[in-house]
């Protein structure tokens, strides 16, 4: 019994308990599920063992849309609880698990993987690719992301969640202050989930670098492509940092060293440091791709080419640079002084100008367009102006005297809420609507779809601009609760309005997916946008290898080209197909992740010896493995063409 | 797989130039891995709290000793990459293997260091500053040993297939990764060593 | 469209009758530095208005210009790669903007981080602004004073908090006297303020600092110089000096109300500061790491003599 009584939570509420009960009646369900309609082979041979990048994009996307609805949930109990003073829904210790996780779940565990799936089933095709550089990796990338994100979430039920917010800030995440099993969640799982991150962007350079169709110059990818290729090298040189200082805080945490102490000579703000320098450029490595996603859905609906290629990609290059010399504007509190503040006050107004110069292209493009609002555009088009109010407000952050009475306040809450919802949630949900008939082979209903657009974009500006006044008005983030006579009850309660707004608008989404799934046309063509660039030019659904033949490349736009000049794009005689094949590994290595990281963080060690071994030993057979992938015969080449509708 | 005879074997496919440029970028993410642990060492170095200094602990001979070891190790596995490309396998094989004795006795070396720190009181517990320099050395050493391993797998590819595209590819990305160790270790031991001693 | 600006409207208007009935914390300055914030948050909002009416007009314009309803059925929009006089001007104009706002905020820095202008005659009052979970402990070395939980100001002198904490990172806030910062285990901070008039502000940590968080707040009372001296009597003729062992008890975590001792904790346990100083700290002022160095080494030998 004293083994087990680790795995309770120390302070259970009714809301835990229905968890548990709605999380083991789920498992149940799904089981019971697959076995009565004997689909465990189907499940495994088509998806656990995918290597597909269009399946291993879908998977992301699933997850990332029940994360989404986790971290909702908790947004809204937060707004319940807020919503009026002194108000006992909630007590400050769960208040303080439901912010922490909310903080977590959103950034790393729903805007990363949407962010990553979407990258996923675009970029090979958009560069006329058939598959990722390195595909087993891919699925890798994807397990463990997905390990990582099953381990934060059972922290709810099993020892307690994370409680000293998304920052972690040491020395309260530490031992000292916070003794539940939570914060080890925190660092495990991250740290799972980034090693994933981390090889994505690796896999990701070197598909864009390698594998783009012949013809397709750097300065003729598309604009989403260029995102992704600049996000991933942000990934790439920022995620070892958090790597390094998950490490030390578990090291802390775990083997009792003192990197964050506030004795043995530790040093709290190290942590902050750390955790910032990986996390500013990690915004940037949600908006860019994001940035990307508008560029392509304004330029398809605004039936013209992108105004300013060359500017935008410059600037997203200089905001990459810049992403890391900012992270400081975090903490200009902590008392560095007037001189490393005004440097990096400066250089935080200075992100305002390459953003700048990408909103006023957007509108150029619009300049002289025939624009078509359809929900994706919508999306776009609500992008513009909130997402404006969101980055002056940053700027107003940036200036490092006044940032003295905004730090830690509502104000900040509704600027960074301002600038991902707009910037990174609509784009997701932009991309989603754009490319849903590309992965499942009809389209979205238009009217629910501008409903939830609507409902959405309002409720935004409803939730959030009161938080500007509330933290002119002096009420701090993360209070579980407020007196009456503060005065901040108005302002919560209009937030809690928009939040349920919110709410109901991604409720509509899923009625739209339901809806959409009974009764939408199939008969859609493989280009029901009049889109411009290459995923638009194969079939829908997309077999397996994506382009039977490479596409020839001569300009930005090359579908474009062909649709309304008759450039011939695909040339030549259809071959045999070289493709990769399924492995078990990634999926069983996820599992090993999985098992590895509960067992670290209640601190098993026997299990961990044993995990970590079979992790290696998996690692090990892959070495020895031989596996040269698979050819797919030119005849089944030829029926599948034929079946799609035709040679391209 | 078509295999471009114009190239050395381990670029000679399209897949062996991707993981080439894959193991690159790889490459760049170790970077800021280990320049992350070296700005938090330069910082935490004087949180000696109430532990020792590393002046006070470094010792200067199983250091030079873990120096030369690993040096010559970046060489015999530059010479065993070099017998690869002259397609003379017996040669590769018994460099590959000097390199991995040569790793061995590095981190032979390297546990005999430690196990001399967590004697003189420098345990991971002990302050900021041990804890950064054991986490700065085990990164470093953990390296060696995965590598110890995976260049054995490869050692057992090579003599079981022979040169071929595959074996030659992971061979020369064995090596990218040995010499990295290498300048990792360089780094670590100007400005932790001796940097620590003067 | 239309329904979007007529909410933004509605919020605008609430707003305003809002703020009209009382004005933001924020924006209704008592002290030197709070006005310097927020003259720049003022200056800072308009420009920022203007930003956003640039790029919401050239939006409608966009949209009811270029809609494909408005259009021919056979309008082709052309291809334009760009203008290089537009796009600099796109940048041109942010960058003045940006440059002008680097300036301000420069600028506001250094005076945020020092004695605020009309109070250099005289010494500022020294505060020592210390947090556990989850109070405030304001220690007078000056007065040989030491309250909880609230804090008594002169308005004649500048007040020059030292600030750091027994616990995690918290932030000490008045916001009516100016903006916050952090209070640390390792280190002492130094915050600026002075209040112009007398009256009662709310002050808080605005640092998440764990469950006790959102009732860490204290009060502050800023009062006229003949008041505060009166105060400072009459806690020597009633209050009793703090001792060890009580402070020790006072750090528990939990909450208290106010209380009033003579004498400071700083003599029995000093801040973090100079010799008392946590080792390096990332200051990475080389000087003061030397020392804290050397300090270490004489502690060194100074146990070995007595080993002896």
């Amino acid at each position: 019994m004293e083994f087990f009584e680790r795995f309770a939570v120390p302070h259970p509420s009714p809301a835990i308990y229905a968890s548990m009960v709605a999380i083991g009646l789920t498992v149940i369900a799904i089981f019971a599920g697959l076995t009565y309609f004997k689909k465990w082979g189907f499940l495994w041979r088509e998806w656990l063992t995918t290597v597909d990048h269009k399946r291993i994009g879908i998977m992301y996307l699933i997850s990332a849309i029940l994360m989404l609805f986790r971290g909702g949930a908790d947004a809204i109990m937060m707004r319940a609880q807020l919503a009026a003073p002194e108000n006992k829904l909630l007590d400050a210790q769960h208040y303080n698990e439901i912010f922490s996780t909310h903080g977590v779940v959103m950034i790393l565990f729903m805007a990363m993987p949407f962010i990553i799936g979407l990258m996923n089933f675009v970029i090979p095709l958009q560069i006329g690719a058939r598959d990722v550089a390195f595909p087993r990796l891919n699925a890798l990338s994807f397990w463990l992301f997905f390990a990582g994100a099953m381990l934060f979430n059972i922290s709810f039920v099993v020892g307690g969640s994370p409680d000293a917010g998304w920052t972690s800030y040491f020395p309260l995440a530490g031992n000292d202050f916070s003794q539940s099993v939570g914060t080890n969640y925190y660092m495990i799982a991250i740290q799972i989930a980034g090693l994933g991150t981390l090889m994505t962007g690796i896999n990701f350079l070197a598909t864009i670098l390698k594998m783009r169709a012949p013809g397709m110059t750097l300065m003729k990818m598309p604009m989403f492509t260029w995102s992704a290729f600049i996000a991933n090298i942000i990934i790439v040189f920022a995620f070892p940092v958090l790597t390094v200082a998950l490490a030390m805080g578990t090291l802390d945490r775990l083997f009792g060293a003192n990197f964050f102490t506030s004795n043995n000579g530790g040093m709290d703000m190290l942590w902050a440091n750390l955790f910032w320098v990986w996390g500013h450029p990690e915004v940037y490595i949600l908006i860019l791709p994001a940035f990307g996603i508008y560029s392509e859905v304004i330029s398809t609906f605004a039936r013209r080419n992108l105004y300013g290629y060359k500017s935008m990609v410059g600037s997203m290059v200089i905001i990459s640079v810049l992403s890391f010399v900012v992270w400081v504007h975090h903490f200009f509190t902590m008392g560095q002084g007037a001189f490393v503040n005004s440097i990096f006050s400066i250089t935080t107004m200075a992100i305002a100008v390459p953003t700048g110069v990408k909103i006023f292209n957007w509108l150029f493009t619009l300049h002289k367009g025939k624009i078509v609002i359809t929900t994706p555009m919508l999306y776009s088009l609500l992008f513009i102006p909130l997402f404006t109010i969101g980055g002056v407000t940053g700027v107003m952050l940036g200036m490092s005297a006044a940032d003295y009475q905004y730090h830690n306040t509502m104000f900040l809450v509704a600027h960074f809420h301002m600038v991902i919802i707009p910037g990174v949630v609509f784009a997701m949900l932009a991309g989603l609507t754009y490319y849903w008939p590309k992965m499942f082979g009809f389209m979205l209903n238009e009217r629910i779809g501008k409903w939830s657009a609507w409902t959405i974009g309002i409720s935004t500006l409803v939730a959030f601009m009161p938080m500007f006044f509330s933290g002119l008005d002096g009420q701090a983030r993360r209070m579980y609760t407020y007196s009456e006579a503060s005065g901040f009850a108005i302002w919560n309660m209009i937030s809690f309005i928009g939040a349920a707004g919110l709410a109901v608008g991604f409720a509509l989404i899923v009625y739209n997916i339901y809806y959409s799934f009974r009764y939408a046309s199939r008969d859609i063509g493989s280009d029901p946008w009049d889109a411009r660039t290459l995923e638009w030019s194969t079939h829908t659904p997309v077999p397996e290898y994506n382009f039977a033949k490479i596409p020839q490349i001569d300009s930005v736009e090359p579908f474009w080209d062909q649709k309304k000049h008759g450039k011939k794009l695909f040339e030549g005689e259809l071959e045999k197909i070289h493709m990769p094949n399924n492995s078990g590994i990634p999926f069983i290595m996820g599992i090993l992740f999985f098992l590895w990281g509960f067992s670290f963080i209640f601190a098993m060690w026997i299990p961990v010896i044993i995990f970590t071994l079979a992790i290696f030993g998996c690692m090990a057979y892959q070495s020895f493995e031989k596996d040269h992938g698979r050819y797919i015969p030119l005849e089944e080449v030829e029926e599948t063409e034929n079946k799609l509708g035709g040679n391209r | 797989m078509k295999i471009d005879h114009s190239l050395p074997l381990e670029y000679s496919t399209e897949q062996n130039r991707l993981k080439i440029l894959g193991f690159w970028i790889f490459l760049g993410a170790e970077i800021m891995l280990f320049a992350t642990l070296f700005a938090s060492y330069f910082v935490l170095v004087n949180g000696t709290g109430n532990g020792p200094s590393g002046a006070e602990i470094f010792e200067i001979t199983p250091v030079l000793a873990e120096t030369i070891l690993l040096l010559t190790s970046s060489f015999t596995i530059g010479l065993a990459i070099h017998a690869m490309r002259l397609g003379n396998k017996k040669a590769m094989l018994v460099f590959f293997g000097i390199t991995l004795v040569l790793g061995l006795a590095f981190l032979g070396v390297e546990i005999y260091e430690f196990v001399h720190y967590v004697h003189v009181g420098a345990g991971l517990q002990t302050s900021a500053f041990t804890a950064i320099l054991l986490t700065t050395l085990g990164t470093h050493g953990a390296h060696v040993t995965f590598g110890l391993f995976w260049g054995l797998f490869i050692l057992l590819q090579v003599k079981k297939n022979g040169l071929t595209p595959e074996t030659t590819n992971k061979s020369f990305i064995f090596s990218l990764y040995w010499h990295f160790l290498d300048v990792v270790w360089i780094f670590i031991f100007s400005f932790v060593y001796l940097k620590g001693m003067m | 469209m239309k329904l979007k600006r007529a909410l933004l409207l509605a919020i605008i208007t609430i707003a305003t009758v809002l703020t009209g009935c009382e004005p933001l914390t924020v924006l209704d300055p008592k002290g030197p530095q709070a006005a310097v914030q927020a003259n720049d948050i003022k200056l800072s909002i308009g420009i920022m208005s203007f930003v956003v009416l640039v790029v919401f007009a050239m939006l409608a314009y966009m949209l009811i210009k270029f809609r494909a309803s408005k259009q021919k059925e056979d309008y082709e929009p052309p291809h334009i790669e760009g203008n290089i006089w537009v796009e600099a001007l796109c940048v041109g104009i942010p960058v003045l903007i940006v440059a002008f706002m680097s300036f301000v905020s420069v600028q506001s820095n250094y005076k945020v981080e020092s004695t605020p202008p009309g109070y250099e005659d005289k010494e500022p009052l020294v505060v020592y602004a210390s947090s556990s979970n989850w109070k405030w402990h304001f220690s007078y070395p000056e007065e040989d004073i030491e309250t909880l939980n609230y804090l008594y100001i002169p308005t004649d002198r500048a007040i020059e908090f030292k600030l750091y904490s027994f616990g995690p990172i918290t932030s000490f806030w008045v916001p009516q006297l100016g903006g916050q910062k952090y209070a640390m285990a390792d280190m002492v901070t130094t915050l600026h303020l002075a209040a112009d008039h007398p009256g009662d502000f709310m002050g808080r940590n605005a640092n998440f600092s764990g469950e006790g968080f959102a009732e860490n707040t204290f009060d502050v009372t800023a009062m006229t110089p003949v008041e505060f001296d009166e105060w400072v009597e009459e806690v020597h003729n009633t209050a009793k000096p703090i001792t060890e062992e009580e402070f020790v008890g006072l750090l528990e975590p939990g909450h208290l109300g106010k209380m009033t001792f003579t004498g400071t904790h700083l003599d029995f346990m000093p801040a973090p500061e100079g010799e008392h100083a946590g080792h390096n700290h990332g200051s990475s002022d080389d000087e003061e790491s030397n020392d804290d160095h050397e300090d270490h080494e004489n502690h060194d030998e100074h146990s070995e003599h007595s080993g002896h």
